[in-house]
């Protein structure tokens, strides 16, 4: 795991590998100084040395302006190497997202990916920086002072033997007992975040049912779980400190008593016993900074696993190298499609489909929920690839295509389809970037959208937010319409494209359609008859398969399902009016 | 770890250098409200443990001079070989110290309730306020705004509170303890040690100013790339179908290297402080060293060598805390930035509700009429007259609303001179565009929202003077956008009236058609659904959110009838089921189906906020108006 991960460290490979170096050698000066220290106060001013003195002052204020300046550069190389890294990351993570066909964004949903690029990404390069500047830092610490210890006095050093194995263990308890505690926390607060989030989105229900209280109490549950597991959690981590006193303070102990006694023997000096002291410090701490580097990584290894399974996931739609450069014309076959969203051919929610489409033919789809009808035509531009037989495009099969020849040939409008921020010009470029104004308007125009733009004060350049959330469902819906037209395909399907757009508009879209694009294949999905009664064929889906094709009163006469959605909507069907 | 997402648009950095202003310190006095509101015992005791800690340390790099000079050199210079008062002073210091760790321990296990204990408080407070919230509020805030109050501010504010003060106390503490014991042992060496702190200060200064001002730029460009993130990765299937991979990947890569940028920048003065704060500190302990010995030297400056050495000890726990407040009152600032705005939302105004008019059951005293017959319960508005005497008006459902004008902001009215009446038991159809204002009227009749001008009679009451919970409770509704919550089907269900036993869940489901579906799921009504994804089709949505309804059986109903596409056949449940609920109540239907519109007693058609049309479906029929229009699938030129 670590491996891949670290293969986005590349050209900040020379900052990370100098980071813990300059760290290294920062502790190795810092270490160096108490023992100097000591032959200051023993030989200097026990002896009333003043050239002593001074000379090693000279020797200590120099080394301390070296730590110094290894601090600084370890301080740099750090921050350079974890940003580095971490732009890295996201920009693998990226790209890689950018090649995955929709059964990965299927099977890792758009939400977890946001987190993944997002906090994960931040979590990561922040363990990653404690890593490479901590991780270096405490061993070194640790090693360099015991060594110096063991060199100054290696009897009372052993001291050390007998407190840091308590302070290790009780640091490594403190972990073990409060590590499932804090999953349990942050499950609990994804929980409370789901509560909060729920109650937003559906205020109006909790407001028209009054259940304000009930509200406040499924809240306070929550919230007073996510007390009493966080206090259970902190309580235990609140022992690290006075763990940590603990032993520092038996150490001192020890060390005076112990020290004092081989002083009055003549084993020891003063200044060794001073620096003694200043050693325990050194080493206790970094113990401590060591268990606080392994709680942060180990945190952050959910998130970096996160991470390396978007990497790892391979794109399984790729087009082919040398792909065909041009789709002949608008004809669609399938030859024997069998097709399942997990490959599995065993549950396919499309059977042995046989179907022939002529270029520039208009063909209504209908059929029930889970009938099949957007996995159909999802096939044809390859958002999905068959699992069995052969889609062909144009008279070949659509795995021959470059994938972007074929995508720009077959225009799809998604059944759930969104706008980006920006200019509605902009948004409509994304079909043609170089589309000129003109041409804007004739796309909207057939989209029925340009009476709308006009009436907006900013017209063309008036701003979409996110997700196209300050437009209408039906103006949406026009606008994704107009900015596939825009691609001038060969082939344009529409995926129940414009269910919130009102029956009269959608005959003046299709009435358009017909005028201005007469050789495109048109493929309309739709749940009312209205919108496809006048194809050229309608196909009738049921349980994956095709059970019935003709034009409108052939299906009529011939096709049981057809004709029951036919009466129940002119029985009691829609009077749409949405604008 | 921060427990949301780091959006960092609420940086207060991002206004320029962080400081402690008035608003700060008010906001810091009421969290400590907050703190004496039942934890101040707690509190007292914590900070007792914080001072008798504090001592102990001092005490500790104290006893080193004791050691030194009292002891060791005594003995030394007596040669004689007698311990025992060196070991009483360190049975004595022995239990010092049991007492200073035992004090840090007790006041971290205080930290601990009290932060987490405040901010529980704090965060029920701050759901029950927003519960209390008119409708206006939220749709004038974003969602994601509104949870990173729960999220990163209120984590914020616990960091705040178990950390930061606590630490700022201690280190206040700390350093006046150091500083008069460094001053009893040598005021000489003393000057030295602030004169190193001065240049600590003013490196600090410096490069901590540098660091803020970076990385408030750094956070809000890592803002706006998570937000292009989000954006992008929620449309990458669109990105998909118009082969724009390579041009999202060019943006991305622009941005992704600006943040790069930033963020080296502010690490490199953020980071850098650290080293250069301690060995700085390195420093400082090597010239006390040198200087001190000097002084140690000559007999007339009074310093021993065991003075020495608990001075050194000393000046390493003068400059950490010194440090340690700096970087503290920087997270006290942003923490405090976070709690202003959940204070805010905490004191938002709450939806305003003056109604006395209450809704109560009678024992079929006065008149019940059809919907005694239906639910078996009689219910009636209690007003209170002027006179102060109670008057009991039967709850029938008749709603009027006469000269309405409103509008959400105030130079764009909504609806213009709205006049209409529903009697008990009718239907009534709302036929128009989208932005006619249709919803408008029922956010109206339902008090989501206040007429600006004229009035809305309940039962002849007007609806100001019903109290909201009974209006409301009064009132079902079934809206588009059907909202469920994670939970089991049962409690989904019975969300409309909670203490419905699950013989009455069984039999609303029934009613609203949804109970074939539900029994056909493996775990039957205790399936678990979630309320954000959808494990269930918008049509089983819509069936559960009618069976909500129906479970509550209230009198007069708003119907806002789903456009999204629903197949045939689940359509025609949510038909038949809609059909069965709207039976002998008065209900107010958003209507996009002809049947829905064929039997309603009265059809009303809007344009631009105007009543243009109204009638039944035959009158309307032969005035060929609009409707006709829209009827005949035909649009005015």
């Amino acid at each position: 795991m670590l491996k891949k991960l670290f293969a986005s460290i590349r050209e900040y490979k020379k900052d990370t590998l100098l980071s813990p170096f300059f760290v290294t050698m920062e502790v190795l000066l810092e270490v160096t100084v108490p023992m100097i220290m000591a032959d200051l106060i023993d030989r200097g001013v026990e002896v009333g040395d003043m050239d002593h003195i001074v000379r090693r002052g000279i020797l200590l204020v120099a080394l301390a302006l070296c730590s110094l300046l290894f601090g600084v550069l370890a301080a740099r190389a750090s921050a350079r190497a974890s940003a580095g890294f971490a732009k890295n990351l996201r920009l693998d993570l990226f790209h890689n997202i950018q090649n995955f066909s929709f059964s990965n964004l299927d099977r890792l949903s758009a939400s977890s990916l946001i987190t993944r690029l997002t906090t994960d990404v931040t979590n990561v390069q922040q363990a990653f920086m404690m890593f490479i500047r901590m991780g270096a830092r405490s061993p070194a610490m640790f090693l360099f002072a015991m060594i110096m210890a063991f060199r100054i006095n290696s009897r009372l050093a052993l001291v050390y033997v007998g407190v840091i194995p308590l302070l290790a263990g009780g640091l490594a308890w403190i972990m073990f007992r409060s590590y499932p505690i804090f999953e349990r926390v942050f499950q609990t607060y994804d929980s409370l975040n789901l509560v909060v989030q729920e109650n937003l989105r559906g205020i109006r229900v909790v407001k028209s049912f009054v259940r304000e209280d009930h509200e406040v109490e499924k809240f306070g549950a929550i919230s007073n779980a996510l007390y009493r597991f966080f206090v259970k959690a902190d309580r235990y981590m609140a022992g690290t400190m006075p763990l940590m006193q603990a032993s520092t303070y038996a150490c001192m102990l020890l060390i005076s008593w112990l020290g004092a006694n081989m002083i009055i023997a003549g084993d020891m000096t003063t200044g060794q016993l001073m620096s003694m002291i200043t050693y325990t410090m050194q080493i206790l701490m970094s113990l401590m900074m060591l268990s606080m580097v392994l709680v942060m990584v180990s945190i952050s290894r959910a998130a970096a696993g996160r991470i390396v399974e978007v990497l790892d996931e391979v794109p399984t739609i790729t087009g082919p190298v040398d792909g065909v450069a041009e789709v002949a014309d608008g004809s669609i076959r399938f030859q024997n499609v069998l097709f399942s969203y997990t490959g599995d051919a065993s549950s396919p929610c499309m059977f042995d489909t046989d179907l022939s489409i002529a270029s520039g033919e208009t063909i209504g789809i209908i059929g029930g929920t889970g009938s099949g009808k957007t996995s159909l035509v999802q096939l044809i531009p390859r958002l999905y690839d068959v699992t069995k037989g052969a889609v062909l495009v144009g008279g070949r099969d659509v795995r021959e295509y470059d994938l972007t020849v074929l995508r720009d040939s077959v225009a799809i409008v998604l059944q759930r389809n969104t706008l980006f921020t920006g200019t509605i010009a902009e948004n409509l470029r994304w079909g043609n970037a170089d589309a000129s104004d003109s041409e804007l308007e004739w796309a909207a125009g057939l989209a029925q959208a340009d009476e709308f733009i006009n009436r907006l004060e900013l017209g063309y350049d008036s701003h979409i937010e996110q997700g196209g959330t300050n437009v209408s469902g039906g103006q949406r819906q026009r606008l994704c319409l107009a900015r596939a037209l825009l691609k001038r395909p060969k082939i344009l399907i529409l995926d129940d494209a414009t269910s919130a757009v009102d029956t009269a508009t959608e005959a003046e879209i299709r009435e358009a359609l017909r005028r201005e694009m007469p050789g495109t294949t048109k493929l309309i999905i739709a749940q009312r008859i209205s919108s496809i009664r006048d194809a050229d064929r309608i196909i009738v889906l049921d349980d994956g398969r095709i059970d019935g094709t003709g034009t409108h009163d052939e299906l009529l006469a011939t096709n049981a399902i057809y004709r029951e959605v036919f009466e129940s909507q002119t029985k009691g069907g829609d009077f749409d009016v949405n604008g | 770890m921060s427990m949301g997402r780091g959006g960092g648009r609420h940086n207060p950095a991002a206004q320029g250098r962080i400081r402690m202003d008035k608003e700060s310190l008010r906001t810091l006095r009421r969290v400590f409200a907050h703190i004496g509101d039942g934890y101040l015992g707690r509190l007292v005791l914590a900070m007792g443990c914080i001072v008798a800690s504090a001592l102990v340390s001092v005490a500790s790099a104290l006893f080193l001079r004791v050691l030194i000079d009292e002891h060791i050199v005594p003995i030394l210079l007596a040669g004689s070989r007698d311990l025992s008062g060196l070991a009483s002073a360190i049975g004595a210091m022995g239990l010092l110290y049991i007492g200073g760790v035992a004090s840090s321990f007790l006041y971290q296990q205080m930290m601990v309730s009290i932060s987490h204990g405040v901010l529980r408080d704090i965060r029920n407070r701050m759901f029950f306020s927003m519960q209390r919230l008119p409708l206006r509020y939220f749709d004038t805030h974003a969602t994601g705004e509104l949870m990173s109050r729960y999220t990163n501010d209120a984590d914020a504010m616990r960091q705040m509170l178990s950390q930061s003060i606590p630490h700022v106390f201690s280190s206040l503490l700390t350093i006046v303890f150091v500083l008069t014991a460094m001053l009893s042992l040598s005021a000489l060496l003393t000057l030295v040690v602030f004169a190193v702190v001065a240049v600590m200060f003013f490196v600090t200064a410096r490069i901590g100013g540098k660091s803020a001002n970076y990385f408030s730029k750094r956070q809000k460009v890592l803002g706006d790339l998570n937000g292009y993130v989000e954006e992008m990765i929620d449309g990458q299937k669109v990105i998909q179908v118009f082969s724009r991979e390579s041009a999202v990947r060019a943006d991305f890569e622009d941005r992704n290297e600006q943040l790069f940028e930033h963020t080296d920048l502010a690490n490199r003065y953020g980071i850098v402080l650290m080293p250069i704060m301690g060995n700085l500190g390195n420093i400082q302990y090597v010239l006390i060293a040198v200087f001190g010995g000097m002084l140690a030297m000559n007999p007339s400056f009074s310093l021993t060598l065991g003075g020495l050495a608990s001075f050194l000890t000393l000046s390493k726990n003068f400059t950490n805390p010194v440090s340690q407040i700096s970087q503290q009152i920087n997270s006290v600032v942003m923490a405090l930035a976070g709690a202003r705005r959940v204070f805010r939302l905490i004191d938002e105004e709450p939806e305003e509700d003056l109604g006395h008019a209450r809704l109560v059951k009678t024992d079929g005293q006065g008149d019940c009429r059809e919907n005694a017959a239906r639910s078996g319960a009689c219910w009636a508005w209690e007003t209170t007259g002027e006179n102060g005497e109670t008057r009991l008006v039967p709850l029938a459902g008749d709603i009027r609303l006469q000269g309405v004008n409103f509008a959400y902001e105030t130079d764009k009215p909504v609806l213009h001179d709205v006049d209409l009446f529903a009697k008990p038991g009718q239907k009534i159809a709302f036929v128009g565009a989208t932005g006619a204002g249709k919803t408008t009227i029922t956010n109206l009749i339902n008090r989501f929202y206040d007429v600006q001008q004229g009035r809305i009679l309940y039962d002849g009451i007007p609806v100001q003077d019903i109290r909201k919970p009974d209006l409301r409770r009064s009132l079902g509704m079934v809206l588009q956008d059907t909202t469920l919550f994670t939970g089991t089907i049962m409690e989904n269900i019975r969300y409309g009236r909670l203490e419905a036993t699950d013989e009455e869940v069984i039999e609303a489901a029934k009613l609203a058609n949804a109970h074939g579906f539900i029994t056909r799921l493996p775990d039957g009504y205790q399936t678990v659904i979630s309320g954000t994804e959808s494990e269930l089709s918008q049509g089983q949505r819509q069936l559960l959110s009618i069976a909500r309804c129906a479970v509550a059986d209230p009198p007069v109903m708003i119907l806002d009838e789903a456009t999204s596409s629903i197949d045939t056949r689940t359509e025609r449940l949510i038909q038949e089921g809609m059909d069965r609920l709207m039976e002998g109540r008065t209900v107010f239907v958003i209507a996009h189906r002809l049947s829905t519109v064929q039997n309603a007693q009265a059809i009303l058609v809007l344009e631009g906020g105007r009543i243009i049309e109204r009638g039944d479906h035959d009158d309307l029929i032969a005035q060929r108006g609009k409707y006709y229009q829209l009827y005949t699938g035909m649009r005015s030129v």
